[in-house]
């Protein structure tokens, strides 16, 4: 399992997920914290390359052999590609929060929104 | 975690060991230490250790000690020689299940039942309500710690702490209980578990848990490894095994349950007439063990679906290390309780293709 570590060039939102954005593209996956809490990820369900999803909603969700969890959108747009490698080896969610282990890739409804998301440090002050 | 949860004898080893804490029963417990799946395999080719201290022990003695536990239980007792154990029941007149427990005849006209942690002021109420004139039940769970060594290697770590001069681990049977003072620690050793695989439940005084615990982890070269509640109930699901409050309770018979084997009818006890009818006319549902096709995993309250209709509800699952499948149990009607039946399960909103098959989900390679 991967060391705890929340890096500063992402941004966060409250349920646990982060962002990686660059323009209206957009990288979404879990945090350490989530995925400590969840425990092994033996599952990923995805959303449907094309769906749109909503802020603060669920989008997909993950399993560990204990219990399911809903995955929240930290922002609106649409699905553009899934991490296929993910739904093949969940335990990459575990292994690799920030990089190998990252959910679905998203086009933005506003590439503005970014900016309601919380930096590294307002997201550790919640945990 | 509140405080108002209890804690075994063994917590602080617990905390050493970096484990993930969990309610569990009204006892604060570790669900896993590493993780679920690694322990879970590590039980299954070497051994684990797992801190069942939160489990009852409830003793039954005195002269109406037999005639309580002939009324009381399930299964027939009086089919036990010393140190002879049986898995059985408490039923209520219903039939429905109160708790399952392990019962033991023990030198001395002292009979031992292990029971669940969350029914132990349940069962005691059960007891003392049959009024057996003579018979003296004591609960001992507070002064008894229990050690659980599950796995493959089990009786060959268990020879390195045990007592020179006396007749070694594997002369132990299965269904059977040993006084014997292990790594220094006088217990009872039962060769029972909850796993499906060879292994031993030991149990003694309370404060000497922690020297128990320790002697056995001395011996790491044979690979055991502390393993939590969490693959408990993964190796337990795999072996088909019930647990109480899930997949069997007060509202379902041991002949519902598919555990008929287990009571000794012909006789009469609690519950005995309703089990007696159900033999005799058949039951309106049957726990069967149900894989899934498709890759998700069945959770406790799943709808089970036969052609769009609810058939049945899932009480567990889990997605199996060994199998690598989503595994369940649950109570549908006999018509569709034969293994090879395919119907669904509706998880959250999606159905899924599933098919009856026989417990064990897991067998050993032999």
């Amino acid at each position: 399992m991967a060391e705890e570590s929340y890096p500063a060039e992402l941004r966060y939102h409250r349920e646990h997920d982060w962002v990686r954005a660059d323009g209206d593209e957009a990288i979404f996956g879990i945090t350490w914290h989530a995925q400590d809490a969840l425990g092994e990820v033996v599952y990923f369900e995805p959303p449907a390359v094309g769906s749109h999803i909503d802020a603060d909603s669920s989008y997909g969700s993950l399993e560990s052999v204990k219990a399911v969890s809903d995955v929240i959108a930290p922002l609106a747009g649409t699905v553009t590609a899934v991490n296929d490698k993910a739904v093949e080896s969940p335990e990459l969610v575990n292994e690799s929060p920030y990089a190998d282990g990252w959910l679905i890739r998203v086009k933005l409804d506003d590439a503005s929104s970014v900016d309601s998301l919380l930096d590294a440090d307002a997201y550790q002050a919640l945990l | 975690m509140t405080s108002s949860l209890r804690r075994t004898p063994l917590y602080d080893r617990h905390e050493e060991l970096g484990a993930r804490m969990v309610e569990f029963g009204g006892w604060e417990m570790p669900v896993y230490y590493v993780g679920i799946n690694e322990e879970h395999r590590a039980v299954r080719a070497r051994a684990g250790i797992f801190d069942v201290s939160h489990m009852g022990q409830l003793e039954v003695t005195g002269s109406g000690a037999e005639n309580l536990l002939r009324k009381a239980l399930a299964s027939d007792i009086d089919r036990l020689e010393e140190g002879q154990a049986q898995y059985s029941f408490l039923l209520n007149e219903k039939g429905g299940v109160v708790d399952d427990l392990i019962v033991y005849k023990l030198p001395d006209k002292v009979w031992l039942l292990v029971v669940n942690a969350g029914n132990i002021a349940t069962d005691l109420a059960h007891l003392k309500g049959l009024k057996q004139r003579g018979a003296v039940v004591t609960d001992k769970s507070d002064e008894t710690a229990m050690i659980a060594l599950q796995g493959p290697v089990t009786l060959d770590l268990l020879a390195d702490i045990w007592p020179k001069k006396t007749p070694g681990p594997d002369t132990i049977k299965p269904f059977t209980a040993v006084q014997r003072v292990v790594a220094g620690v006088p217990c009872l050793v039962a060769r029972t578990g909850y796993t499906g695989e060879i292994g031993v439940e030991l149990m003694c005084p309370a404060d000497r848990a922690g020297d128990l615990w320790d002697g056995i982890l001395a011996h790491r070269e044979h690979g055991v490894v502390p393993s939590g509640l969490g693959a408990r109930d993964t190796l337990r699901l795999e072996m088909g095994f019930p647990l109480h409050g899930h997949d069997i309770d007060s509202k379902t018979t041991p002949i519902e349950a598919s555990l008929g084997r287990f009571v000794h009818l012909g006789r009469e006890f609690v519950g005995s007439a309703v089990l007696d009818k159900q033999v005799a006319k058949g039951v309106k549902r049957k726990l069967v063990g149900i894989q899934l096709l498709d890759r998700a995993i069945p959770r406790e309250g799943y709808p089970i679906l036969k052609d769009g209709t609810k058939i049945g509800t899932i009480t567990s699952g889990t997605l199996s290390p060994s199998v690598d499948r989503g595994i369940g149990m649950g109570y549908i009607a006999p018509e569709y309780a034969v293994p090879g039946t395919t119907l669904q399960v509706d998880v959250r909103g999606r159905e899924r293709d599933a098919e009856v098959v026989p417990l064990p989900f897991y067998k050993k390679e032999s």
